[in-house]
């Protein structure tokens, strides 16, 4: 915490702002969880934290440290490309075994497969 | 050439990774990645993934500027129907999507894409029918969707990958 006292103002407003607004979005994203009454819309909130969350407060560190250390900071860009390009997985898996359950139980909520009514049990669909 | 760089684009973005990660542009280390990113082209090898070639490199940025503009749109809407939903119900729904993309890595391309835009999630692509079944938090029309997915998405990715 020490060094932050180091940062000039002009750049330590940008960086809370970002942070703030990066911070706040994943908040609401977390209150989506329990706000949003079905499975497949509680999906649809932690993807808000992925998203802007991530970029924001990442842009917020690499000001911090470009400021701080006199030089262009970007690594954090990995941060954000790899948060995006892992998500889909897990929201897949998730997504899918919610689909499959219902479809076994016979939810109407839940469109059929179009092609037989077996659910597919290969799971290999991307 | 190509038989000792199969994968050329992905030996050089380990290379790029690797700097990144070391934060270093010094010799030693360019020399370093570059060694990485060809050992780790031969392992892709005996994976066996799908080739593929990027055809129009023109369009990726266009396409990079869109998904930027859905992104930041998508949520604040979705941060809207959040903060709202204790009002006014929330209309989700399913969409079935025709999609006529075939190409591996263009579909999880797609698939990045709809998952970083809130509000939209990916269910379901079924390879045979080529129907994807994804899941929108603020189903207003749903023929809307189906056409903003086609065109503003699938449209410059089948330039891109096919």
């Amino acid at each position: 915490m020490s060094h932050l006292t180091d940062l000039p103002a002009w750049a330590a407003i940008p960086v809370c702002i970002l942070l703030l607004l990066g911070s706040a979005v994943t908040l609401v994203g977390s209150m989506g969880l329990i706000r949003l009454k079905t499975f497949y819309g509680r999906l649809h909130a932690p993807t808000l934290g992925a998203s802007a969350g991530t970029i924001l407060i990442c842009l917020a560190s690499m000001l911090t440290f470009a400021v701080l250390q006199n030089r262009w900071i970007v690594h954090e860009v990995l941060i954000i490309v790899f948060v995006i390009l892992t998500t889909p997985v897990t929201l897949m898996l998730l997504g899918q075994s919610a689909l499959y359950r219902d479809r076994i139980e016979g939810s109407d909520d839940v469109p059929r497969k179009s092609t037989g009514e077996q659910p597919d049990t290969s799971g290999m669909d991307i | 050439m190509r038989y000792w760089f199969p994968f050329p684009l992905l030996s050089l973005s380990l290379l790029g990774l690797w700097l990144l990660i070391n934060q270093s542009l010094s010799p030693g280390h360019i020399v370093l990645g570059t060694m990485l990113g060809i050992a780790f082209a031969w392992v892709m090898v005996n994976l066996q993934p799908d080739k593929t070639r990027l055809k129009n490199i023109g369009r990726i940025a266009l396409l990079a500027g869109h998904v930027a503009h859905d992104v930041l749109r998508s949520n604040i809407a979705v941060m809207n129907v959040i903060l709202r939903a204790r009002t006014r119900p929330v209309n989700s729904g399913f969409v079935a999507i025709d999609i006529s993309l075939r190409d591996e890595n263009a579909l999880a391309l797609l698939a990045c894409i709809l998952t970083a835009t809130p509000g939209t999630a990916w269910l379901e692509f079924d390879r045979q029918t080529g129907v994807l079944l994804i899941h929108v938090l603020d189903l207003e029309n749903g023929q809307l969707w189906v056409n903003l997915i086609k065109s503003r998405y699938e449209a410059p990715l089948k330039e891109i990958f096919e």
